[in-house]
C-alpha cells in the first residue's frame, strides 16, 4: 500500500522531507520510523492524516504519515 | 541592600525611593506588576490618562546567575483590552534593574505641556530629563543612540512612533545585549508610556550585585536547574529551529489559522517553517541561536540576514511569522522579515498588527499574499500616522469596527495568536478565560494537545480541556513572577527535577523555605487579582467568550467548531 511519510526537524537530515512510499499491509508507524533508523525516544509526535497516533496503529492505504521529533515553542 | 520601589510622577516631574510595602515583598514579575496596577490604578480610568499607572518589575530571580531567569514584566491598565495587562520581554532590562535593587518601577501621572522625558534610573538615583534629540526617531535609532551615549552599559526601554501616536497595538521595546530588541508586545503598553510623553528609560546598575541569601544552596539549585533545561529535547529543537519550528507541527495538526482564519492549513508552509528559516540563517552567515538575555540556556532567539548577508532582524518568532505568513497568506520568509523589523523598528505588536492587517485583506485593502504590500502598509501609512495607520495601529478590533467586518479574531479586543482554539480547544478555554484578553503565553494547552508535553490530551475534544487550561494559568502566573522564561516550562512539565530546582533556587535567594503548594498558591492569588481588577472596570464573564465565528464556522480540514457552553466556560474560575 501507498503511504505518504512527511519527516520533520532534523529527521530530514540524510533522509528525505516527504515520499510516497510502498509498504505491506498492517505495516504501522513504530515500522516505519525503525525502518528509516530513528531512535522511537527521539518521536516527539507522530500523526496520521493530522490526528496523532500510537506507535501500534495499522496504516491504510494512501495515509499520511507525519513524523516529528520532541518540539517546543510558543 | 534592601529592595526599593522606585517612582516617577510625570505630571510634576518629581521622583522617590520608598521602601517596599510588605504586602508587596513575596512577589516580583507579574505578581508585583498586577499586585501594583490592582492596588493603585482605578479601574475605571481611561488608560491613557493621568490615573494609570505603568509598572515594571524583574522577576523574583530576575539579576541572579539563575539560568534564564532575566524576563521584564510590565504591567498597567490595557488601552486596547479594558482590563489589567502584563506583558514580558526578554533583554538585558530586568537584570539591571534587579542589580540596581529595584523591586518596581512605577510610572504615573502625565505632564501637562507637551514635552517629551526620558528616565534615567541608577542603584541610588532616578532622574527624569527633557528629551527632544531621539522624539519621533524608530527604536533601533534609539537604542544605537544611547548605546553611544552611555560611558559603561546600559539597559535601555524605549516606544517607537507607534507608542509616540498611542497606538492601542503599541509595544514596549527592550534591548538586549547585542543591541537588538525585545518585546513586551501585548495589549497597547507602548501607547500608556507614550501617554505619559516617556519616550526611554535607561538603567544603569553600576557594579552593583545582588546579594543572595544562601549562596552555596543557590550554586546547587542552578546547577540541577540548568541542567534539568539544557537536557530537555526542547530545548535542543528550540536553540536550532527557533519558536518557528512550530510552523509544521501546527499545520499538520489543522490548526494554523490561514488566511484570516478561514482554514486550519497553509499552502505555503514549508516555505515559511522554522526548518526552512534554519537553513536560510546558515546559508547567509545568520545565527540559528541566540540567547535574548544574558545567561539563558536555552537561546531560541536567532540572527536573521538578508539576500545580502546583512542583518535584518532578531528574535523571528514563530507567532510573528505565522500572523503575517500564512493569516495573511504571505508565503516568502524574506518579506515577513522585512515586515517584522518595521514592527519592531515603529514598535507596534507583530502579532496585533499582522492579524489586524489579515482582517484588512479580508475587507479587500489588499490581497491576501501580498507582503511587499503589508510592508507598505506598515512603514507608509503605520509608521507615518495616516488615518488608515491609525486604524490598522489599533488593532485588529479597530480593523474589523472600520471596515465592517465579522470575522474578527479578537477576545477582549486583543488578538488571538497562532493556535486555532477549533483545533486546539484547550486554547479555546485559555484565549477565552485569560484576565489578558487573547494570548497564548497564559496558558499553553498546545503542550498536550499538540506537542504531547505534560500528557496527552485530544485537541479537537472538549475533555479535559478546562482543567488542563486552569492548571497551565495558574502555573505561568506563578513563573511568570520568578523572571524565568515561560519555556522553562516545558522541561518543569516532564522532568521531575525541574520544578523542586527553580524552587530551591527562589528559597536560597531569599532565605525563604516556599513548598510546592505555595508556588501554586502564589498563581491563584495573581490570577484572581487580575480578574478582581477586570471585574471593577467593568469586565465580565460575557467578556469571556470567543467570536461568534468560532462557533459557527467549521475549520478544514477537521471541520470542527467550539463548543463550549457559556456555563463550561465560566466553571474555569472554579478554584
Amino acid at each position: 500500500m501507498k503511504i505518504t511519510v512527511k519527516l520533520f526537524a532534523y529527521f530530514r537530515d540524510n533522509r528525505f522531507v516527504a515520499e510516497v512510499r510502498d509498504y505491506l499491509p498492517e505495516t504501522t508507524p513504530g515500522d516505519i520510523i525503525d525502518e528509516l533508523g530513528i531512535d522511537r525516544d527521539e518521536i516527539g509526535i507522530c500523526m496520521i492524516n493530522s490526528r496523532h497516533a500510537r506507535f501500534d496503529t495499522a496504516l491504510q492505504e494512501h495515509d499520511i504519515l507525519a513524523i516529528f521529533p520532541v518540539i517546543g515553542g510558543g | 541592600m534592601a529592595d526599593k520601589i522606585f517612582r516617577v510622577n510625570m505630571s510634576d516631574l518629581t521622583t522617590s525611593i520608598e521602601a517596599v510595602p510588605e504586602a508587596w515583598a513575596g512577589h516580583g514579575g507579574r505578581g508585583l506588576t498586577s499586585t501594583i496596577v490592582a492596588a493603585e490604578v482605578e479601574p475605571t480610568c481611561h488608560p491613557l490618562g493621568p490615573l494609570n499607572k505603568l509598572v515594571f518589575a524583574p522577576g523574583l530571580l530576575s539579576g541572579t546567575v539563575a539560568a534564564s531567569s532575566g524576563r521584564l514584566s510590565a504591567g498597567a491598565k490595557s488601552p486596547l483590552t479594558g482590563g489589567i495587562k502584563e506583558s514580558n520581554a526578554g533583554g538585558t532590562a530586568a537584570q539591571y534593574l534587579a542589580r540596581c535593587g529595584c523591586k518596581a518601577l512605577i510610572i504615573e501621572g502625565q505632564p501637562a505641556d507637551d514635552k517629551w522625558y526620558s528616565v534615567a534610573l541608577t542603584a541610588d538615583s532616578i532622574t527624569v530629563t527633557e528629551e527632544t534629540e531621539l522624539v519621533g526617531k524608530g527604536n533601533y535609532e534609539v537604542a544605537k543612540a544611547l548605546s553611544g551615549r552611555a560611558e559603561g552599559k546600559c539597559a535601555v526601554i524605549t516606544i517607537g512612533v507607534a507608542g509616540e501616536m498611542k497606538m492601542m497595538a503599541a509595544n514596549l521595546s527592550v534591548m538586549d545585549p547585542d543591541g537588538n530588541l525585545r518585546s513586551n508586545g501585548r495589549g497597547g503598553l507602548g501607547a500608556v508610556m507614550g501617554a505619559k510623553k516617556l519616550k526611554y528609560i535607561t538603567i544603569d546598575p553600576g557594579d552593583n550585585k545582588i546579594e543572595v541569601a544562601k549562596p552555596e544552596d543557590f550554586k546547587t539549585a542552578n546547577r540541577a536547574f540548568a541542567k534539568s533545561l539544557v537536557n530537555n529535547p526542547v530545548s535542543q529543537t528550540l536553540a536550532t529551529y527557533g519558536t518557528n519550528a512550530l510552523v509544521n507541527v501546527i499545520n499538520e495538526a489543522g490548526a494554523l489559522p490561514t488566511k484570516n482564519f478561514t482554514l486550519g492549513q497553509f499552502d505555503g508552509h514549508d516555505k515559511i517553517s522554522g526548518e526552512t528559516m534554519y537553513d536560510i540563517i546558515q546559508e547567509r552567515g545568520g545565527k540559528p541561536k541566540h540567547n535574548c538575555h544574558a545567561g539563558c540556556v536555552i537561546q531560541c532567539s536567532q540572527i536573521y540576514n538578508d539576500k545580502d548577508k546583512n542583518f535584518k532582524t532578531a528574535g523571528f518568532e514563530y507567532e510573528s511569522i505565522w500572523a503575517m505568513g500564512a493569516d495573511c497568506c504571505v508565503d516568502n520568509l524574506d518579506d515577513i522579515a522585512e515586515a517584522d523589523y518595521l514592527m519592531d523598528d515603529i514598535g507596534i505588536d507583530t502579532i496585533e498588527t499582522s492579524v489586524a492587517i489579515g482582517v484588512a485583506m479580508e475587507a479587500g485593502l489588499l490581497e491576501f499574499g501580498d507582503g511587499p504590500g503589508a510592508c507598505r502598509l506598515i512603514r507608509d501609512e503605520i509608521g507615518k500616522g495616516t488615518p488608515l495607520g491609525r486604524i490598522i495601529g489599533n488593532g485588529a478590533g479597530s480593523v474589523g469596527a472600520a471596515f465592517g467586518i465579522t470575522r474578527v479574531p479578537v477576545v477582549k479586543n486583543q488578538a488571538i495568536p497562532a493556535y486555532d482554539p477549533r483545533a486546539v480547544k484547550g486554547m479555546a478555554i485559555t484565549y477565552a478565560t485569560t484576565p489578558m484578553g487573547g494570548d497564548h503565553t497564559a496558558g499553553y494547552a498546545v503542550t498536550a494537545n499538540i506537542l504531547g508535553v505534560g500528557g496527552n490530551v485530544d485537541p479537537l475534544s472538549k475533555d479535559g480541556q478546562i482543567e488542563l487550561s486552569r492548571n497551565l494559568q495558574i502555573a505561568t502566573a506563578a513563573i511568570d513572577s520568578t523572571g524565568m522564561c515561560l519555556f522553562v516550562a516545558f522541561a518543569a512539565l516532564d522532568d521531575a527535577e525541574c520544578l523542586p530546582a527553580l524552587i530551591d533556587l527562589i528559597n536560597a535567594r531569599y532565605g525563604l523555605s516556599l513548598t510546592g503548594d505555595d508556588v501554586t498558591n502564589l498563581g491563584k492569588s495573581i490570577l484572581k487579582t487580575e480578574r478582581a481588577f477586570n471585574q471593577a472596570a467593568g469586565l465580565n464573564n460575557a467578556d469571556d467568550r470567543l467570536p461568534e465565528f468560532f462557533y459557527s464556522e467549521p475549520l478544514p480540514p477537521h471541520n470542527t467548531v467550539v463548543d463550549f457552553t457559556p456555563e463550561e466556560i465560566d466553571s474555569f474560575w472554579n478554584f
